[in-house]
């Protein structure tokens, strides 16, 4: 439950500060002209022909939280998971992960069915089954061994499905890259995930998990803040994000 | 497993079709693809790498380099060096690895050849090219990379700054230095080998170069000339490289999983991609990485090259104005514009094209003909090369330079053969 309220705390937070912050715009006209200045080299409609300009009215909140993730993976959420993962034994790093994983392809067949998959409800529902009893409670992935695809659906996803835009790109504290839609739809998929973790752990050891599911998640993604080598790196991510997915929603 | 062995054996049996009917040389040589732009964006197909640990102890670090330089606010992320190392727990050769042209420390390509040389025994310590921003903007004394001489010591600063904390902190002992690259960073270890000959600090034992040009200019011509290839020209760059984006977007889309090993590989056959396409691809993959070192560097400077001098950056200005422009640049311009004229005007650099021969492995050659732990390891139809080219390296390096005839710029690197070579090389 703390998780679940921490979490709606953030989204309001970051709603409320939307209202009042206006990316930085930039006006070249008062500056000296630079060897290579913009309306020498690029054609007038630049802008307009390039589809990596995503909607992101609030940006300066967003490079705000962009620059907040980064201190705290840099100084909260890394040396979590470099903890976790040197007192934790390879193999047990991956049943934890497994189970969690499990959980989420419960997720998985709810959205795949309010999308009406019948393919991605059927392996999602086919996986849980397999994994949460040959497989241990979820332990071991032996769905994946017996060859039945992964899909993942999250409720943003679904929201896509039935035609809802992504609204304007939302950087989510600690999750990273987003859009108003798919933020939305992070609170049915927060509500079933955590509902399923009381079920099994009661109310104080679902939060336990939940923070283990955190540094088990993060310990498995490479990406680091503020790494990639791009000086772009804010507008690469949020193209590139935005691209990813439109791809899931259509696939 | 059966698929595999069947085509293996195919392959095989095509092989030896094609060996009995040709002639030396390239009969033994197995890398499968022989087209040179294939070969460079494709890289080697999984079936065909080298047999690596799959997990070694490969650790993100950072260290100061100059204590007291201010960062710009835009840059805050940036002002310790990032490198990586690999350490044996027991007494061990150490060897530097030094990435390529805009390429950092933990990039792909250094980290297959720190499984590499970790499995065959090394600590290894891997470094960025001094073309990635954050070298840039940490550990470049001038902030203007490309300077041969300069980025030799940048390099040489920074492995010598490490080499104290490896002693100090990690308390490893080491028993010899060597040093390899691979492209621009093959290029950057000859100069860091000569300039070694001097100070002394690791008197290497062996240096390998990997595919390195041999004039810098015409490298980038080169590459300038191959994203010219773009369909309607370099004013198309965004739309070019979104549709790509989004063609590998529709792969990944109809793909059951994860970008695996060969998505590449899987991706360039579906998209059935024409030569030009994929020069242009490549001149593209060029173009993001000197869009970040251009603008890194501008910034450090504040030449007023593409940002306007008086413009103060802060961590939350949106760059993407900016980026238009700085993507709409090649090397060349970058060269021309800004590059030469600042080494003109803060270090008196000699004419325009005494400077361009002086940025060249053909500056340096009396010292590479006559120092006997030099090796290099090119490929014959390497497009990062001017026609001809390859043949310095012949003459200069005779026999120990290995040269094989295909495999592109950098496309057989992880390939059995030249995993086993590259080993050798620091092993025998």
């Amino acid at each position: 439950m703390m998780t679940n309220f921490l979490r709606g705390a953030l989204l309001i937070t970051v709603f409320s500060m939307a209202a009042c912050s206006t990316g930085p715009t930039m006006q070249m006209e008062n500056y000296s002209e630079p060897v290579f200045s913009a309306d020498r080299i690029l054609s007038e409609d630049a802008g307009e022909r390039s589809a990596s300009a995503v909607y992101d009215p609030w940006q300066g909140m967003n490079r705000r939280i962009y620059n907040f993730n980064y201190h705290f993976d840099r100084y909260v959420f890394l040396p979590a998971t470099r903890g976790y993962q040197n007192v934790t034994p390879d193999l047990a790093e991956e049943g934890v992960s497994n189970f969690f994983d499990n959980l989420k392809d419960v997720n998985t067949f709810l959205n795949s069915v309010l999308q009406l998959s019948p393919t991605k409800s059927a392996q999602s529902l086919g996986r849980v089954a397999v994994n949460s009893t040959i497989g241990l409670l979820g332990l071991i992935d032996v769905a994946t061994m017996f060859g039945i695809d992964r899909p993942v659906e999250d409720f943003g996803q679904t929201l896509g499905r039935w035609g809802a835009g992504p609204g304007p790109y939302l950087m989510v504290p600690v999750l990273g890259p987003s859009s108003l839609r798919d933020g939305i739809g992070l609170i049915p998929d927060t509500m079933v995930n955590s509902y399923l973790k009381e079920e099994i752990f009661g109310e104080d050891g679902a939060t336990i998990a939940s923070v283990v599911d955190a540094v088990s998640t993060r310990s498995k993604v490479k990406f680091r803040y503020y790494e990639t080598g791009s000086t772009f790196e804010y507008e690469t991510v949020r193209w590139l994000w935005t691209t990813k997915r439109e791809l899931d929603v259509a696939k | 497993m059966v698929k595999h062995s069947i085509l293996r054996s195919g392959l095989i049996g095509l092989g030896l079709l094609l060996a009995t009917s040709s002639w030396a040389a390239t009969e033994e040589y197995g890398y499968p693809i022989k087209d040179k732009y294939v070969a460079t964006v494709v890289g080697t197909p999984s079936e065909y790498f080298a047999d690596l640990p799959k997990k070694i102890p490969f650790k993100s670090r950072r260290v100061s380099i100059f204590p007291d330089r201010e960062v710009p606010d835009a840059f805050f992320y940036d002002s310790e060096l990032l490198y990586s190392v690999a350490l044996q727990k027991k007494a061990a050769p150490l060897i530097f690895l030094i990435a390529g042209t805009g390429s950092s420390h933990n990039g792909g390509t250094n980290y297959q050849m720190a499984r590499a040389f970790y499995q065959a025994g090394f600590h290894v310590v891997s470094l960025s090219s001094p073309t990635f921003s954050n070298f840039v903007i940490s550990a470049s004394r001038t902030g203007v990379p490309g300077h041969a001489e300069h980025d030799a010591e940048d390099l040489y600063r920074a492995m010598e700054k490490i080499h104290t904390i490896l002693l100090d902190k990690d308390n490893i002992e080491i028993t010899g230095f060597n040093l390899t690259g691979y492209s621009l960073g093959g290029f950057n270890s000859a100069y860091v080998a000569k300039l070694d000959e001097q100070r002394k600090s690791f008197n290497f034992d062996r240096v390998l170069l990997i595919n390195p040009p041999v004039s810098l200019y015409n490298s980038i011509s080169l590459l300038d000339r191959m994203a010219n290839n773009i369909p309607g020209g370099v004013d198309n760059f965004n739309l070019f490289f979104e549709d790509l984006v989004r063609g590998f977007g529709e792969i990944y889309k109809r793909s059951s999983g994860d970008l695996g090993d060969n998505f590449l590989y899987d991706a360039y056959r579906a998209l059935d991609l024409k030569d030009e396409e994929l020069a242009a691809l490549i001149g593209v993959a060029f173009r993001l990485s000197s869009a970040s070192m251009v603008f890194a560097s501008d910034v450090m400077t504040n030449y007023g090259y593409v940002k306007p001098k008086e413009m103060r950056l802060t961590r939350h200005t949106d760059l993407q104005p900016l980026s238009r422009v700085v993507y709409r640049l090649g090397f060349t311009d970058y060269y021309h514009e800004y590059f030469y004229p600042y080494y003109r005007d803060n270090e008196n650099a000699a004419g325009r094209d005494a400077f361009v021969q002086s940025e060249s492995l053909t500056h340096i050659q009396d010292y590479l003909r006559n120092s006997p732990k030099i090796t290099v390891m090119h490929n014959e139809n390497d497009v990062i090369l001017e026609p001809g080219e390859i043949d310095f390296f012949r003459e200069v390096f005779g026999d120990r330079a290995k040269i094989y005839p295909y495999g592109g710029h950098c496309g057989n690197m992880s390939y059995r053969d030249n995993v086993a070579h590259m080993i050798n090389t620091f092993t025998r």
